[in-house]
Order: structure tokens, then C-alpha cells, then sequence
């Protein structure tokens, strides 16, 4: 299997090979970041930048020991600090890295598309980091992979996604992988947070958190807001919590070795009490493990693609 | 267009069969050796000569595999960048580690082999076993073993076949 | 200066007229239409319009010229440039300009200044509330008598229904047409239709309801006041269903569309191309097919553009931020033909729908072709075929989403007032 792509800016462009390529590459790369020395020479001499236009510790950090592991150099650029504050465009500022030569640029945005507007301007690599409630590629390689490590196959089983699914790009993203698998994906939320015809991509909806995950394999769970954009779409976090927060009890109605997922970070309290966050059955550390061996595999991929 | 065979499927066991017992001899015994094999045929070939020198030495003999793409100098240049996972179950460090690979020409692979091995410990010795060293060195460094020695022409491949993967054994020379 | 049209075929929606006949302009009226019109002199342009067909020029009843205010997205000039070029010998242009045409002196100074730099008819619509808020209603008697022909707060909906009520009385004093933008402003906090590329896209979308919601209460108001209405760019297939069910008991409600609700469905946001980004925004088949069958069936009176030019840079920004609009005046009509090209309305119809309709609202006496009606004409072919470049617009707005397409149906010349004002490069007559 050869990889051809340019950029990666959402796994509604990838095939089923080319997702599975990602998984299997990132095997290999995990094994790296669990030796003393966790580096090899593949990317080196290559110049990898962050640009963020929202915050995030997390994912940002991901892709920097991602990119250092594979001997590469890193430049991490957040909005506020840049000259986004000064209103230079998103245009405007891809130009002016382009000029610097980068290698790959890992974008993270409020809005839909904006990776997408980059990709058609600058001639490197880009990655989508999250842009707006669209996509999170690299979330749902690294979902898949900590899923099929765990079960063995992404194939038949249940797949609970609970949360504000209408505003999430980590659930639409898992939607769009899962899809190309035999698995039954279910959303569970509040009305409110599921949007209208989601059903047309094959997922079933539930609105009963405890029947939602009767007998799943997987539960992901997804970071709750009470407010977007001054509309309310749930009366309180209190509310949310008493009818969508997982708690021990509640994963008794699961499967026996089902596991837990958060993209993080966590509102321990709301969606995840403390038992099932620090539990037996949560994976959640390990998706940050996996995260960095997932982001590796990109990268190498990008960089090594067929001219 | 004519394959020249250099190895037939005898005289490959008897080459393999020379060099395990070169190995034990040069080391004088097998305690600290440890075998490593370049994916794909050195990890076949690694695998025979385990067997041999166990077969002599009545000793487990443990076999690692190592996959060298990530530390290719012409990594980006591959025709396929497919990546397979290294393994290597045990401590490298104070072993005499045994590379074995199917055949040797410009020695690029040897050195991404031994950064690789550096980048999991500290050996205390690294030797190189090969099926064929067919010449044409671009660095300098040599096999401790070699099955056999062949210059072929640059217009030339020197190919291992090996039943594990190729349904025969035998080392063939082909018009490239 | 004279023009003689010759052997084009002649169609005129208003009187049923379909052949081929000769046409005489002289000064700026059609003197005499007849078969083999022969006539002599220097002083007369003859154009052979033979396998074209002749028809009157078009009306838009909504277009954005952004003069005064906005004059780097488009001028006067520039607009009604385009608008010739595809056909169209009167516009309508809005009142969301900088500053809002609620008063006098800016319907003046648009009046002036198509005196001077248009290339085609403009007629002020004026605001139905001051500065477009919403709380007051503008002098609309002082703006009559400046020359607007409707008021209409487009760019928004008036959301004080007691108010919207007070201007659909007021207005018919001066027997103007309320020209109404349907939207509620709380549903619509969105960027694109809500349905299934919305789920795919994770854009903010905005339901169908946020239109049909107020297309019901405009109709409702207007039945209640006893006033006529006239719905502007109607999009989803839910307003067509409110509008044709109203039209059986009340028969003073008109509506207009544009082409690209029949032309464009959401699918096209899913590369968050801006140029798809409009207010209302594309929305899904069933809504594409009902604008068609609204088309057909007469529920769906006229065809506007609401030509919206933008400049790149209020375009070139992640798709949230983007400026909605479309640059279609110079796409509108090719477009529109299309439809008679698949089946959905015959070439008379269509016409009636640019025409004799859009006269008959603003209570305008262009639209037709008989003797001695005023010359606003055009000529056109419905076969050749052409390939839309943005970069070759006359509208300062490159802002199509229709960039590369083959459309079928060009017009080549249009005559305003008895004066050609544009012929297409590759027409010979």
C-alpha cells in the first residue's frame, strides 16, 4: 500500500486501507516510545509547526513529541501570541510560514474548513488538529487504534458515543471511520445535542443513557458544554450530569470487558465520575499513549508520501 | 534471459550450516551471542542458524527481528513506506549481537542497523553474518560472515530465495 | 437613432406574440412590428437577428448595487454593467446601503447617479424602518415621491409584527409592494442548511423553519391588513407549500426565487467552497425540486437574482466569517433557461417570470414588446453554449459559486431605452 496524500484533513478523505495503513504504521511507532531512547532518525532535518488558533495542551503536545520522537524540529505558534491578535488573516499568516518552509503545519480552528482553505494555498503538509465542530482526524486514528488493540477487530461490536454530539468534531470524525466497519454506532445525548438527521449516516440515536449502553463494547465519552454561542441547549451541568454522567453503576449495564473512552480533557463530575475515569475499564490514558504513536505514523506517512 | 544460480538448494544448508559454525567458533561459545535478523530474509535466515547452533551447542539461542526502514538514509525514497514492527525480546546491552541479513552490497542497511540497535542499548559487540556479499561497497564496512563472496555487474541482481518466503531456496543472479 | 431587429424570433409574454417578425425602434419606443419592415438611411442600425430569438429586457426585482457605501463591492456603474450583460434592462436595487436608503436624499443620490453612470434602469427600493433597525417606519410618502417603487428592510426581516403591519397599511397609500426578507433572526444562527451536509460538515446550519416560520406570520399579517405582499428570494420547499396553500383564499401574495435555489443544492457547502455561502442558504433536493415545481405550477411568480457582490477578501476567509452572497446577475438568466431546457416551464413562461410580472408588481411600464411600448429589449440564443469565469465578470463580485460551469442560453445584445448598451463579442447581427 502506497500513501499519496498530501495532507490529512479529515478522514472523510481516506479510504478504509488508507486508515487501516495508519493503524498498522503506528504499531511500529508505539514500540519506539516505549524504548529508553525514543527517537529514530526518519523525519530528521524536517521542520514540523503547530499552529493553533484555539488552546489545546493536549493535542498540541501530542504532535510535538510525535514530531520529536521522529528526530524532527518543532515550532509551536498559538493565536494569541501570533499576529492573529493584530487581525492578519488566516491567508495572510499561512503565506508568511510558508516562507519559512515548513515541512507539515498541524492546524487547529474554531471554524469548519479552515484546513482546508490552507491546504489549497501553501504547498506543504497539512494536518487538520480539530477545526471547529467538523473534524479531528488524528482523535478518531488513535480512537480506532485503542479500540482494536483492545478488541482485537473494529468489526461487530457496539459503539456508544455519549455527549454534545451535534457540536463535536471528535464524534463526527469516529462516525465518518467507523463507518467503513461492521459495527453498530449508537449516539446517545440530550435531544438538544443530536443533530437532525444523523441517523442518515447509519447511527442509531438513543436518548436513555442506560439503554444506549446496554451490552457495548466501547463507551466514548465527550466533553460537555452548557452553552455555545449564547444559546443554552441543556438548563444546567447538574441537569446533564444526573441523566448523561457515567458512572460505576451504570457501566454494570455494558458488556463485562467493555472500555471506556474520553478524548479528553475531562469534566470528572459531569460526563465521568471519578470511579469510572480511574476504573478498570477506562482506557483514557492509554488513547494519550496511543495518540503519540498515531500522530507519528501521520507525520511519516505526509512526509514519506509518493511524489 | 537466463537466471545464473550461485546457491542451490544444497549447497545454501551447507553455506548456512559454515557460518553457524563459524559463529560458535569465532566467539568461542554462545552465552553472550544473540541473534538478529533483518527483515525479511535475514529474520529467515537468522532463524536457520539458530536452529543449527542449537542443534550443536544444546543452548535456547534467543532471535530478534529488526525492521531498519525508519533509519534508512533513502528512507523517503522507498518505493513503499510500509513499516513492520521490530522485535527484539531481550536486554541489548553487553550482548555480542549477530546481524544477519540475506545480502550485502553498498552496507547502508548494516549502518541503519546498527543505529538501530544502538538506539536500544549498548552492545558490547556487534558482528555481521550475510548469505552473499556481492561487492560494491558505498560505506566502509564488512561482514564478519559471509556464505559467499560474487562481484556481480551493476546491471546485475544477486537475489535469495528462501522456502519461508519464496517457496525454494537458492541464491540466483538475474539481468536486472 | 433608429434600430431595426430583423427576422428575429419575436416573443412578447405579455400579448402571446411568438414569431418570427421584424422589429422598428425609433428614438427610444418600438414604432412598428411587422413582417419585412424596409426601411432606409444612414441614421439606422439594422441587426440581423436571424436563429436568435427577441424578447423584452429583463427585470430583477432584487439586486444589491452597494452604492452608496459599499462602492468597492460593487458601484452603480459596475452593477448595472452586469446587468445588461445578462439581460436584464431594469434593476431593483435594495436599501442596505451605507447610508440606508430611509431617507430622501439617498434615493437622490442613487437616482443622480444612474442618471449619469448606469447602464440600465435602477429603481430604488427604500427601507420599510429606519437605518434597517426595525423600530421605526422610514418617511416612506417622502421616499415615494423621491421615486422608490417598494420598501423592504432585505438583508433582514422586520421582527416586530405590529410593525411590519403598520408598513403593509401605510404603503398601500402610495400602492407600493412590501417587499419581504423571511427569516427569524433566533433560528437562523447558522452558515448553511440544516440537513444532511450540515451533519457532515459540522458547520452551524439553519433550519428550513427559520424561513417558512416567517413566510407564514408575513402572509398572515398581510391577510389580516388586507395588503398585498411580495416574498423575496423564497427558498425551501415548506415555503412553497405555506405560499401556494395561502394564494387559494388570498389572493394578494406574490413571491420571487432565485436561481440558485433551483440550481445549487447544500451538497455544494461540503467543501466549504464561500462562493456556496448565501442567505437563505442552498438547501436539499426535495427544496430544489419544489422551487422547480413551484416554478412550473405558478405559486412561484418571478425570478430574482439578489445579486450580492462581495470583494475576494470578505470571501477568502474560513467559511463562519465569510460575507453570504452571490454575484448572479450576470449567471441569472442562462441559468433560468436551463429550466426550459429540462422540461420544468416553457421559454413563454419563464419570460412572464423576468417580465410581465415583475412589471406588473412594481407597477412598471416595461416588460413588453408591442408598438409603442418604451425599447427595452433583448436578444438572446438559447442554444449557444458558454463557460461561466468569474474573472471575466463585469460585476466587481467574482463571487459565483457557478465558476466553470457550461451553461446552455446567452443573451447578446440588450437595448435600453432605445440604445444599445451591451453586445456580446461573439454576436455578428
Amino acid at each position: 500500500m502506497n500513501w499519496t496524500k498530501k495532507d490529512l484533513l479529515g478522514i472523510t478523505e481516506l479510504s478504509k486501507e488508507e486508515i487501516l495503513f495508519v493503524l498498522d504504521t503506528a504499531d511500529s511507532f508505539k514500540e519506539v516510545s516505549q524504548r529508553d531512547i525514543k527517537k529514530v532518525p526518519t523525519l530528521r532535518g524536517k521542520t514540523v509547526i503547530t499552529l493553533f488558533y484555539e488552546p489545546s495542551t493536549r493535542t498540541r503536545t501530542s504532535f510535538e513529541i510525535a514530531a520529536k520522537r521522529l528526530s524532527a524540529d518543532t515550532i509551536n505558534i498559538s493565536a494569541s501570541t501570533s499576529s492573529y491578535v493584530k487581525g492578519e488573516t488566516l491567508r495572510d499568516t499561512a503565506k508568511n510560514l510558508e516562507a519559512m518552509n515548513p515541512d507539515v503545519t498541524i492546524i487547529r480552528h474554531s471554524m469548519p474548513g479552515a484546513p482546508h482553505m490552507l491546504a489549497r494555498i501553501v504547498d506543504s503538509s497539512i494536518i487538520n488538529g480539530g477545526d471547529g465542530a467538523h473534524e479531528h482526524p488524528t482523535q478518531a486514528l488513535l480512537d480506532l487504534f485503542t479500540m482494536r488493540e483492545k478488541k482485537g477487530t473494529l468489526d461487530g461490536l457496539k459503539i456508544v458515543i455519549v455527549g454534545d454530539i451535534i457540536h463535536s468534531r471528535v464524534a463526527r470524525s469516529n462516525i465518518f471511520a467507523l463507518r467503513h466497519f461492521d459495527s453498530e454506532i449508537v449516539c446517545c445525548g440530550p435531544p438538544t445535542m443530536i443533530p437532525p438527521h444523523i441517523e442518515e449516516l447509519g447511527v442509531t440515536v438513543e436518548y436513555n443513557l442506560k439503554k444506549a449502553i446496554r451490552n457495548a463494547d466501547v463507551i466514548m465519552m465527550l466533553r460537555i458544554q452548557k452553552e455555545r454561542g449564547g444559546v443554552t441547549y441543556i438548563p444546567s451541568i447538574k441537569e446533564y450530569s444526573t441523566f448523561f454522567g457515567l458512572s460505576r453503576d451504570l457501566v454494570t449495564n455494558a458488556k463485562k470487558n467493555v472500555i471506556i473512552m474520553h478524548p479528553g480533557p475531562m469534566n470528572r463530575g459531569v460526563e465521568i465520575m471519578d470511579d469510572v475515569a480511574d476504573g478498570p475499564y477506562s482506557v483514557i490514558l492509554e488513547q494519550v499513549e496511543n495518540g503519540v504513536a498515531v500522530r507519528m505514523a501521520v507525520l511519516y506517512l505526509l512526509l514519506g508520501r509518493e511524489a | 534471459m537466463k537466471n545464473k544460480v550461485l546457491l542451490d538448494k544444497k549447497a545454501v544448508e551447507r553455506t548456512i550450516n559454515r557460518i553457524a559454525h563459524e559463529i560458535i567458533e569465532k566467539n568461542k561459545g554462545v552465552e553472550e551471542l544473540r541473534l538478529i535478523g533483518i527483515r525479511t530474509r535475514g529474520v529467515h535466515l537468522a532463524q536457520r542458524i539458530k536452529q543449527t547452533i542449537e542443534g550443536i551447542e544444546h543452548i535456547s539461542l534467543p532471535l530478534g527481528v529488526l525492521d531498519i526502514t525508519m533509519y534508512r538514509d533513502d528512507v523517503f525514497k522507498l518505493k513503499s513506506p510500509e513499516l513492520k514492527k521490530t522485535d527484539i525480546p531481550f536486554d541489548v546491552n553487553n550482548i555480542t549481537a549477530i546481524l544477519v541479513d540475506d545480502v550485502m552490497q553498498t552496507g547502508r542497511t548494516t549502518r541503519a542497523a546498527i543505529d538501530a540497535i544502538m538506539d536500544l542499548g549498548r552492545p558490547k559487540r556487534i558482528q555481521l553474518a550475510v548469505l552473499v556479499d556481492r561487492g560494491d561497497r558505498e560505506l566502509p564496512i564488512h561482514p564478519d560472515y559471509a556464505g559467499i563472496i560474487h562481484s556481480a555487474n551493476p546491471e546485475e541482481d544477486v537475489m535469495v530465495r528462501l522456502s519461508e518466503v519464496d517457496g525454494k531456496d537458492e541464491v540466483i543472479v538475474v539481468a536486472s | 437613432m433608429s434600430i431595426l431587429i430583423k427576422k428575429g424570433r419575436v416573443i412578447d409574454p405579455k400579448s402571446g406574440l411568438d414569431g418570427v417578425i421584424d422589429i422598428f425602434v425609433n428614438g427610444n419606443r418600438i414604432e412598428k412590428i411587422d413582417t419585412h419592415i424596409r426601411k432606409t438611411g444612414s441614421d439606422i442600425h439594422v441587426i440581423d437577428a436571424s436563429g436568435q430569438i427577441v424578447a423584452p429586457g429583463l427585470i430583477d426585482t432584487h439586486a444589491h448595487l452597494r452604492e452608496p457605501g459599499y462602492e468597492w463591492k460593487e458601484t452603480i456603474r459596475t452593477g448595472t454593467m452586469a446587468a445588461v450583460k445578462g439581460g436584464f434592462t431594469s434593476v431593483v436595487c435594495m436599501a442596505n446601503t451605507n447610508p440606508v436608503n430611509d431617507n430622501k436624499s439617498v434615493t437622490d443620490y442613487i437616482i443622480q447617479k444612474a442618471r449619469t453612470d448606469a447602464s440600465c434602469r435602477v429603481f430604488p427600493c427604500g427601507a420599510i424602518t429606519k437605518g434597517l433597525k426595525g423600530e421605526e417606519l422610514s418617511e416612506i410618502g417622502e421616499l415615494y415621491e423621491a421615486g422608490i417603487v417598494a420598501i423592504s428592510d432585505d438583508g433582514k426581516s422586520v421582527k416586530n409584527s405590529a410593525l411590519l403591519v403598520k408598513a403593509l397599511e401605510y404603503s398601500q397609500l402610495f400602492g407600493i409592494p412590501v417587499i419581504s426578507h423571511c427569516e427569524d433572526e433566533d433560528l437562523s444562527k447558522g452558515y448553511v442548511h440544516e440537513g444532511k451536509a450540515s451533519v457532515l460538515s459540522g458547520l452551524d446550519a439553519i433550519p428550513a423553519i427559520a424561513e417558512e416560520l416567517i413566510v407564514s406570520r408575513d402572509i398572515a399579517l398581510a391577510n389580516y391588513a388586507n395588503a398585498p405582499i411580495h416574498l423575496t428570494h423564497v427558498s425551501s420547499g415548506g415555503s412553497a407549500d405555506i405560499i401556494q396553500h395561502a394564494k387559494k383564499s388570498f389572493k394578494k401574495i406574490t413571491c420571487d426565487t432565485c436561481p440558485h435555489y433551483f440550481s445549487l443544492t447544500d451538497e455544494a457547502t461540503l467543501g466549504f467552497d464561500t462562493n456556496t455561502k448565501v442567505n437563505p442558504p442552498l438547501r436539499g433536493k426535495e427544496d430544489v425540486e419544489a422551487m422547480k415545481e413551484g416554478l412550473r405550477n405558478n405559486t412561484i411568480d418571478i425570478i430574482a437574482t439578489d445579486h450580492a457582490p462581495h470583494e475576494g477578501t470578505s470571501k477568502d476567509v474560513e467559511f463562519d466569517i465569510a460575507s453570504f452572497g452571490i454575484s448572479g446577475i450576470e449567471t441569472a438568466f442562462a441559468l433560468s433557461l436551463a429550466l426550459v431546457g429540462e422540461g420544468v416551464i416553457t421559454l413563454h413562461e419563464l419570460l412572464r417570470k423576468f417580465t410581465v410580472n415583475p412589471a406588473r408588481l412594481l407597477r412598471l411600464p416595461y416588460g413588453q414588446i408591442a408598438p409603442g411600448a418604451i425599447a427595452d429589449i433583448i436578444i438572446f440564443n438559447p442554444d449557444v453554449e458558454w463557460k461561466v469565469d468569474r474573472n471575466s465578470f463585469l460585476s466587481k463580485g467574482k463571487n459565483t459559486p457557478f465558476h466553470g460551469w457550461k451553461l446552455k442560453g446567452k443573451n447578446l445584445l440588450t437595448i435600453v431605452d432605445g440604445r444599445i448598451v451591451y453586445r456580446d463579442k461573439s454576436f455578428k447581427g
